[in-house]
């Protein structure tokens, strides 16, 4: 015979709950379970519970010194309540369930929903039964499989010397490496109950050559979801190589001439073209703004029909890859613009009850700081069905732009990024390497001189940030061909 | 949070525990809340009490360890003492940061005032007041996609094994306002301004709803400026982004790194038109939320970095100042390896320019409003830059909207290109400054 589990909100202060303190499980139903009960009993529409531990790692090596290693822990939660369409998000240090339960009560305050009289009834949330991806994929393992403190310096005083070796002229050279391994807990009053590790980690050569004025500053980063031996794994005489390698042509490089020019735009980083001028305005965080040229262009051609784009989180090890969002929603395959026509938008739960575009598995946020928003994951161009010699061929003179610096678009859709690595083409070819050059232009206009798309698709790590914080994503593209942008430079 | 005894009696008990003689802390709590609205609903509220604190520990053989948390009851600052320990063995063997030795110098100057937190309906009411009348100022003003109002308290602290501790409080208010127009045939345009105070009351909104809306309507009209070089104008705002982006010059953690555009050897060279001085200045009664120390412990003050064009100071943490021979300067932020940041720039003319320039009879100067991008367009170690900004051409008083263009240079040729800087200074975030004009300039528009 079943017993009843119904509370009344006079023994609130009497409960006592057991939960797991290091480990986000099943015994964090109850005392999630009553919180977002006495949520609705207070007159909420809907409530969410985030809860997030973090165990960070950096290490920095200059020349031939490891010179920092910090460590950082961080537990903490955020509760969001929404009352219509007015919503409120608290955030807190505190995991105890009195903790969590002060978060949500100034919540609730916060949108003048009072708690329930003495001898109200909690009405009861049935949470779902735990969908755990982390021990689903065995990710509980991860954290102990990751390369030691000692580990990781070495691996990187083995690439500082890598560049000593491979470059001229150098003035300083610096490797960085982080570990950045989270384990979340969602729960929400609509039964949502998930849980999931992530483990990002990132290494990046940074090289400083000088010879009298000329200077060069390169970086190249490596990234991955998932693999705890991927530091190991990272091929750093090849990195230390590429990076020497642009490094002794851009140091005396001449300066981009100011203009209007044709460019080709390398595959890999290169995708931070779309990532800026199209990807942020399909994001319904921007919709709600209004601040989206694209907003009622669904089924609309809004790019060229060269043009096929994907934001997703499922391909394997890539940066912005999640197996659920950071609202507890399973990670999907969304297809943005086929053949230049506007397909779908990324929307979150707040999105998707605002703008009516449906959830995407698009929830993200830094962490529980931030309330979660619609946010890109891995998002590239399709490859399509030129050569890169095809690219080259159809410009007499032009820029090529092989490796990208980051950029940023505003409310107005007009949006911008640096070129760190540069190079004239002439009647077809590679002539001289350029530096200095910052693209411009707006979003509307932009999509639609995307003309050609190569088939080497390559994706690239990146972050990027936005209302709920910095957050990994990967950016990408084949090479592709841009019939004409304003290039900035002296 | 537990309050700072507290914490300085969890640390010493768990240091004593796990055989640590030296350690400090660094920390801080805040308290705040923020609104948003939109097109006059009530959008999003935040409210957070968030503290974390970062402790430093020197094992047996002097080398350092570092770990930060969240985490600051009994237990948690217990795991954090043990990890720094356990990093304390892959610090470094040279130049091993130490206690700043102004970290238990008397410090007489520091605020533990707060200002009364207002309700939340309040801030509601308030945003939603300016909103309306960004809105009303013009037609073709649709919306405010980006605004906020809010309030926060904080605490920090610092206290280390040797009997240093520092405590002190305050309280900030901020507002910001950025609207976007739409209209037939013509491109979006946008314009934003942003006011803090301590407190609520004293909060500037109707200034920032003025600015706001007179900055967007100001680009309606926009025409696209011909590419060439012209000379410039910076706001306040503008050339603090660029001395920013640019501060490597007097990061004396930088320069000892190789990572910046000056040397040791480079003091007392000028490196600027003897028109400009600059200070960092933490202590400058415009400083909103000045911090009186750093987070080594050491106070803060006024550091000549530019004076008469000649490159005067360096900022220093305790570690720097003592490889180069100078004094720490308060700008130092705790860590593994000590980084240091300026505080609050003061740019002020050091002596009048030979010729007065106004905006009111120049002839076809780019007035550059806002800077855009520096994450992207700016070379910090080269010391190019190549950058979009929110702008006017200016002919004698008569303001253009110049419709997207970018501005490229260098910037020690900016530094020595300096033809008059104004009298009269402005407060921005990130400090004190007027309008500062400079010759030849390359700007790429059609």
């Amino acid at each position: 015979m079943l017993t009843s589990t119904l509370l009344l909100s006079k023994q609130l202060p009497t409960l006592q709950y057991s939960f797991t303190p290091e480990r986000f499980d099943e015994s964090w139903e109850a005392p999630l379970s009553t919180l977002l009960g006495l949520g609705r009993a207070a007159g909420a529409d809907f409530i969410e519970f985030f809860l997030e531990r973090v165990n960070y790692i950096s290490c920095l090596a200059e020349e031939d010194a490891i010179t920092s290693i910090t460590p950082r822990l961080s537990t903490g939660a955020g509760v969001r309540v929404f009352r219509g369409k007015a919503d409120c998000y608290v955030s807190t240090n505190d995991l105890s369930f009195s903790g969590l339960k002060a978060a949500l009560e100034k919540g609730l305050s916060i949108l003048g929903l009072q708690l329930p009289a003495p001898n109200a009834f909690i009405p009861e949330i049935n949470l779902e039964l735990l969908r755990d991806y982390a021990s689903k994929r065995g990710k509980d393992s991860w954290l102990p499989l990751c390369t030691s403190m000692r580990d990781m310096g070495d691996v990187l005083l083995e690439s500082t010397t890598q560049l000593q070796q491979k470059a001229s002229h150098v003035q300083s050279r610096r490797a960085t490496y982080f570990r950045d391994w989270q384990e979340v807990l969602v729960a929400a009053s609509d039964g949502t109950f998930a849980r999931d590790i992530r483990l990002t980690q990132s290494v990046a050569l940074m090289l400083l050559c000088a010879d009298g004025a000329n200077r060069a500053s390169l970086a190249e980063r490596g990234g991955n979801t998932s693999d705890p031996n991927f530091l190991k794994a990272w091929d750093h005489k090849q990195a230390a190589e590429q990076i020497a390698e642009s490094a002794g042509k851009m140091l005396y490089a001449d300066y981009v001439e100011s203009g209007t020019y044709p460019i080709i735009m390398a595959n890999h980083f290169g995708g931070v073209i779309f990532h800026e001028a199209c990807g942020h305005l399909l994001e319904t965080t921007q919709i709600e703004r209004k601040t989206t040229p694209f907003a009622d262009k669904k089924g609309e051609k809004i790019a060229h029909e060269a043009l096929t784009a994907w934001d997703e989180g499922r391909t394997e090890n890539a940066f912005g890859t999640i197996d659920m969002d950071d609202e507890g929603m399973p990670v999907q395959r969304t297809l943005l613009i086929e053949k230049g026509v506007l397909k779908n938008f990324l929307a979150d739960r707040t999105g998707s009850v605002r703008t009516g575009h449906p959830r995407t598995g698009s929830g993200r946020r830094q962490s529980f700081g931030y309330a979660a928003a619609s946010r890109m994951r891995n998002t590239y161009i399709a490859p399509g069905e030129y050569s890169t010699d095809d690219l080259f061929a159809s410009i007499d003179k032009g820029i090529y732009c092989k490796k990208m610096g980051g950029g940023s678009v505003g409310a107005t859709g007009q949006f911008n990024f640096g070129v760190d690595e540069a190079y004239l083409i002439e009647n077809g070819k590679i002539t001289k390497p350029l530096k200095g050059a910052i693209l411009i232009g707006e979003a509307k206009e932009i999509m639609n001189k995307i003309s050609m798309c190569s088939q080497d698709l390559s994706l690239a790590p990146g972050f990027c940030g936005s209302v709920s914080g910095s957050i990994y994503t990967t950016v990408g593209q084949p090479h592709i061909k841009v019939d004409s942008i304003t290039v900035g430079g002296r | 949070m537990p309050n700072i005894s507290e914490i300085a009696n969890y640390a010493k008990e768990s240091a004593g525990k796990l055989g640590i003689k030296k350690f400090d802390i660094y920390g801080s709590t805040a308290d705040g809340t923020s609104v948003q609205v939109d097109q006059g609903e009530p959008k999003q509220v935040k409210a957070s009490n968030l503290s974390g604190v970062t402790v430093r520990v020197w094992n047996e053989d002097n080398t350092m360890g570092v770990t930060s948390t969240t985490d600051v009851d009994p237990k948690g600052l217990e795991l954090a003492l043990k990890t720094a320990y356990e990093a304390s063995f892959f610090g470094v063997k040279e130049n091993v940061p130490d206690f700043s030795p102004e970290s238990t110098v008397p410090l007489d100057n520091s605020s533990h005032d707060k200002a009364p937190q207002a309700p939340v309906s309040d801030l509601i009411e308030s945003l939603l007041a300016a909103e309306k009348e960004v809105l009303a100022a013009h037609s073709a003003i649709i919306g405010v996609p980006y605004n906020s109002l809010s309030q926060r308290d904080f605490d920090r602290f610092y206290l280390n094994s040797d009997g240093a501790m520092r405590t002190e409080s305050g309280s900030t208010s901020s507002i910001f306002l950025y609207s976007k127009t739409e209209e037939d045939g013509k491109k979006p345009r946008s314009g934003g301004a942003f006011r803090i105070s301590k407190g609520l009351d004293h909060l500037d909104i109707n200034g920032c709803i003025k600015e706001t809306a007179e900055k967007t309507i100001s680009h309606l009209n926009y025409e696209k400026i011909k590419t060439g070089k012209y000379r410039v104008v910076f706001s306040p705002d503008a050339f603090l982004s660029l001395l920013g982006a640019f501060s490597n010059l007097f990061n004396a953690q930088s320069i000892l790194d190789k990572q910046s555009l000056s040397t040791p050897d480079d003091l007392g060279k000028e490196i600027a038109v003897p028109l400009l001085s600059v200070y960092d200045d933490a202590l400058h009664p415009a400083n909103i939320g000045a911090e009186t120390f750093d987070g080594e412990g050491t106070p803060t003050r006024k550091v000549s970095l530019i004076e008469n064009g000649v490159l005067t100071g360096f900022l220093h943490s305790a570690g720097t100042a003592k490889r180069m021979n100078a004094q720490p300067t308060g700008n130092a932020n705790i860590g593994a390896k000590v980084s240091v940041s300026p505080n609050f720039y003061h740019v002020f003319a050091a002596a009048p320019g030979e010729v007065e320039l106004s905006l009111e009879t120049a002839e076809n100067v780019v007035f550059i409003d806002e800077l855009q991008a520096l994450h992207a367009g700016v070379k910090a170690l080269q010391g190019s830059f190549s950058l979009p900004f929110d702008g006017w051409l200016v002919n004698k008083g008569v303001k253009t909207s110049i419709e997207s263009a970018t501005v490229a240079g260098d910037f020690l040729e900016v530094l020595k290109s300096i033809t008059f800087i104004e009298k009269e200074p402005e407060l921005t975030p990130g400090g004190v400054c007027p309008k500062i004009w400079v010759d030849e300039l390359s700007i790429t528009g059609d």
